[in-house]
Order: C-alpha cells, then sequence, then structure tokens
C-alpha cells in the first residue's frame, strides 16, 4: 500500500519534524519514501505544511493532491485539506486547538490533545510526538522501535533523557487512538 | 551502502565535496539557499573555501578565478539569480574553463517567485549570454539523480573544459528522498597543463583569455569551441524512455515534470491510451536522434510535451520530431506545478478517450 500523507500546522509546531520521522522511519523498513515541504508564501505567512509519501512499490511523484492520511495540528489545515482526503482515508485532529470535528462521514477520524498531553508530560515541544504516537498506532506504517532507534541516534550525550520523553509522549498518543 | 535521507539542495552540495570541489562562490536566494548554507559548513572541513560574494555578478567572476587556475569550482543560484551570472559564464565558455553552474529553478519572468519553474529551459541551453557557446546541461528528476549528475558533471567539465550547468526546480532543491552515495564511471582525465596556477620559473605563462580582438584568431576559437561541442553531441546525450512499447503518444517532459507525466502515463493505461515517456536527461546535447526514432514508431499518432513553462523544449522536440508526426504542448508557467490529471486531459483532446 501506498501511504500518501499531508501534515500541517502553524510554523513551529514539528510538523516538518513529524514528516522527516515518518519519512525516515519508513527508509529505515525498507520502503520508499519522499518528503516535500511547503516553503512558500503560505509557509511565511504562518502556516507550513509538508507532504510525505511511503510505498513499497517506486514512488512515482512526490506530490500529494488527495491524502490517504491528514494530520492537521491547526483549524486553517483541517479546513483546507479535509475535502481532499481519499474515501476510506484518515484525519488526525490536534484538538488542543481546533475545536471543530470533521464532517467527512467516509473517513476515519480521531481526536489528540496534543498539547494537553505534552503538558502533562512537562514538555510543551513533544506535543507533535504525541501527534506521531497517534499516527503511527493508526496506520501501523512504521514501528515505534524504529522511531526509537533514530531518537537514541539524535539524543546523546546530556540530551539522552529526552529519548524516554519522546517514548513516552509516542505511548501517550498512541494510547487515543481506539 | 545503506540509504540516507537527503535533501535536494543538501545533496548537490554534497555531491560536489565528494566530487573533489573545493571551492563555492555564491550569493543567497530560495529555492536554494542550502546549497550555499551547507558549503558554507563542509567546505573549511576539507580544506576548502566558501565566500558568500557581494552579488552573483561578483560570484561568478570568483568562479572563473578559481577554475581558471585549475580548480575544481562550483556556484549555484535561481533563475533571477543566474540570469545576472550569464556575462560570467559566456567568458568561461569561451577561456575554455570546467566550472559547474547549478539553476535551482524558480517562476519567473523578473523576479517571479520562489515555486518550482522549468521557464530557463532556453538560458540554459541556447546561453543567456552573447556570442556562440553552448553548456552542458543535466537535468536530474530525483535526488538520487541529482547527486549523481552533480559529481559527473565535475568529470565532464574537466573532460571538455567547458562549464555544465545542472538545471532542476526548486521542488528538487527542497525535497528529501533516500539516496545511495555512489560514484560516477571512471573518466581519464586529461592533466590541466593549462591553468595559471604559477610557472615556478620552469615554464611560459599560461594566459586565460576571452578576448580575441583578431577577427580572424576570434573566428579560429569559434571553430575550436564548435568541434568540441560536436564531441560533446556525439558522447554526452542521455535520455530515459519508459512506458509502453507502441504508444500512441509520446511524452517528453523532464525533471519534476516526468514524474507527474509518468503518473500520468499510469492513468492514460487505466483508460486504454497507451503511452510512452520520453526523459531527456542531457537537454544540451539533446536527445535528438532517440526522440526521433520513438516518435517515428507507425504506432505512434502524437507527442506531447509538457513543461513547467510555457512552452520551450519544445522547440527542441519539434526540431527532433521534425514534422513526422504532429508535436503538441501542454505547460504551466509562473511557478504552478501541472497536475497528472490535466497531462491526461490534454492527452485524451489529442488522441481521443475510449
Amino acid at each position: 500500500m501506498t501511504h500518501e500523507i499531508i501534515i500541517s500546522g502553524f510554523g513551529g509546531q514539528g510538523v516538518m519534524a513529524i514528516g522527516k520521522s515518518i519519512a525516515e522511519a519508513g527508509m529505515k523498513e525498507g520502503m520508499d519514501v519522499s518528503w516535500l515541504p511547503s516553503y512558500g508564501p503560505e509557509m511565511r505567512g504562518g502556516t507550513a505544511n509538508c507532504s510525505v509519501v511511503l510505498s513499497h512499490n517506486p514512488i512515482i511523484s512526490p506530490l500529494v493532491q488527495n491524502p490517504t492520511e491528514l494530520i492537521a495540528m491547526n483549524k486553517p489545515s483541517l479546513i483546507k485539506f479535509e475535502p481532499a482526503v481519499t474515501a476510506g482515508g484518515l484525519i488526525l485532529v490536534n484538538s488542543s486547538i481546533i475545536e471543530i470535528k470533521t464532517t467527512r462521514t467516509d473517513v476515519t477520524s480521531a481526536y489528540i490533545p496534543c498539547l494537553e498531553i505534552a503538558t502533562e508530560l512537562g514538555n510543551l515541544k513533544v506535543a507533535n510526538m504525541v501527534m506521531l504516537g497517534a499516527y503511527i498506532e493508526a496506520t501501523k506504517v512504521v514501528s515505534v522501535e524504529t522511531i526509537r532507534e533514530m531518537l537514541v541516534h539524535m539524543f546523546t550525550g546530556p540530551k539522552a533523557a529526552l529519548v524516554e520523553l519522546n517514548i513516552e509522549a509516542l505511548r501517550r498518543g498512541a494510547a487515543c487512538i481506539k | 551502502m545503506a540509504k540516507e535521507l537527503w535533501k535536494g539542495n543538501e545533496a548537490v552540495a554534497q555531491a560536489a565535496i565528494r566530487a573533489g570541489c573545493k571551492y563555492f562562490f555564491g550569493y543567497p536566494i530560495t529555492p536554494q539557499n542550502e546549497i550555499p548554507e551547507y558549503f558554507s559548513k563542509h567546505l573549511p572541513l576539507v580544506g576548502g573555501c566558501f565566500i558568500q560574494a557581494e552579488s552573483e555578478i561578483a560570484a561568478i567572476n570568483m568562479v572563473y578565478g578559481a577554475a581558471g587556475s585549475g580548480a575544481r569550482v562550483m556556484t549555484s543560484s535561481s533563475s533571477p539569480g543566474i540570469s545576472l551570472k550569464q556575462e560570467g559564464i559566456t567568458y568561461i565558455a569561451c577561456a575554455e574553463l570546467p566550472a559547474v553552474i547549478v539553476n535551482m529553478m524558480r517562476g519567473g519572468p523578473g523576479l517571479g517567485n520562489i515555486a518550482p519553474s522549468q521557464a530557463d529551459y532556453f538560458q540554459a541551453t541556447r546561453g543567456g549570454g552573447n556570442g556562440d557557446y553552448r553548456t552542458v546541461v543535466l537535468a536530474p528528476a530525483t535526488i538520487q539523480e541529482a547527486a549523481d549528475l552533480v559529481q559527473e558533471a565535475f568529470d565532464i567539465a574537466d573532460y571538455y573544459r567547458n562549464p555544465v550547468v545542472v538545471l532542476a526546480d526548486g521542488m528538487i532543491g527542497q525535497m528529501m528522498e533516500a539516496i545511495e552515495w555512489r560514484d560516477p564511471k571512471k573518466r581519464e582525465l586529461p592533466q590541466k597543463t593549462w591553468a595559471a596556477n604559477g610557472t615556478f620559473d620552469k615554464r611560459e605563462h599560461n594566459i586565460i583569455n576571452s578576448l580575441f580582438i583578431d577577427a580572424g584568431d576570434c573566428t579560429v576559437q569559434n571553430k575550436k569551441l564548435e568541434e568540441k561541442y560536436r564531441a560533446i553531441t556525439q558522447n554526452e546525450i542521455r535520455y530515459d524512455l519508459s512506458g509502453d512499447e507502441e504508444p500512441e503518444v509520446v511524452l517528453v517532459a523532464y525533471g519534476t515534470t516526468s514524474r507527474i507525466a509518468r503518473a500520468a502515463c499510469i492513468q492514460l493505461k487505466e483508460k486504454g491510451i497507451k503511452a510512452s515517456l520520453f526523459r531527456p536527461i542531457t537537454l544540451w546535447p539533446f536527445p535528438e536522434k532517440a526522440l526521433h526514432d520513438e516518435a517515428q514508431k507507425p504506432s505512434v499518432k502524437a507527442v506531447v510535451t509538457v513543461e513547467m513553462s510555457m512552452g520551450q523544449m519544445v522547440d527542441d522536440v519539434k526540431i527532433a520530431v521534425n514534422g513526422i508526426k504532429p508535436v503538441e504542448f501542454f505547460g504551466t508557467g509562473g511557478g504552478t506545478i501541472p497536475t497528472p490529471q490535466q497531462i491526461v486531459q490534454k492527452i485524451v483532446t489529442v488522441v481521443g478517450g475510449k
């Protein structure tokens, strides 16, 4: 199966990092991957998004028109991309700052209170990892173990303690998926 | 070797360093800023030198100087910045110096915008500078191909003593894909006996020059260049042909657009329309004969060129096809990326749906 994912939100919410994590984990698990950021004027205006494709077949085009999964970290992103999601697709909503619900009846929606969970964990910066945990649980596209290996590689020395914090954030996000 | 996730711009810079590039001179412009950023950090680590010049014109003249001393040198920019470099490029071509110039094209004309575009095809293949000169133009479609071609660009430049342009766009610059680092095919490269790198009192001065004030001398230089360009045309043409072997329609597209055209080919197949995709990898020299051969197949009803421009490569396609089949064009200008559906729609109107 080919996963075509759009991750969208405000600059600073870590949407690019969510996308890169999914792409890198997919690559490490032997899939063909691409990551394409928005870098145009819309990014300068405050919202940013990236398109990630993961496939067991060679990726033809890295552009995502109709995502199989949408991760909406803010309200404008949900409004903009919800209509484009494929039937039977998945929408993950950052319910901490998005008060509205999805209107599509032909997709699966889940609401993740990323900020509240991150606050409970004592570090707002892991809000995007909460969302990533929910995404992985909902799709099983990559394993948490692969993400852990990446985190161990990324956080070394005095930052090594951040590995467990991030893993806990993933776990708490996953728990939001029924 | 394990695959690594690389951003296009950073892969381009790393590929250059792998190829032995020691000098980079440039001036910032989106969407290629990660190239100078990467060089600024990594060139000093390999004993090289990075300079952010005061302008594009200064940067290309620094390239001219470093190339004249025999160094492996590169510059990069995006469309309006490349326009400013044209004077230096024609000097470098006339003086027969090897250099690599990367253009991550953006929307134009004028300052345009920072979105992906392919509207500098004429500038790259016709020479935006003055006089009869050619630059080899390589057009990668993936990050892997960008990494491979940038490394090889230095060898091609050294082998022919000629500037080589790597022509990509903002999308290839900004996106990330998994790549493997691999070496280009080995070439026997000539010694740079022409380099102005110090006589050490052992030889006559080497002079690097693009001024031939005597018309007769300049004619001789033009003839010499022409012979070189003929050799490049014989040896360096590259393209990729995929899709149906007996196509009704031949799509011609390069770089980013070729990927979207490939997606269109798959949708066409579902509609029962047989299509092949002809992807030039060298834009100059253009794969004229190979495209002519493909167009000549009895099954082919039409050739359709797709570009992120208002129609530039289509001129070369028409020259190649030379009237034996109709040549149609679909393009998006100003930084818009075409969708596979738009391409399919165009082709259905050309060859008829089923």
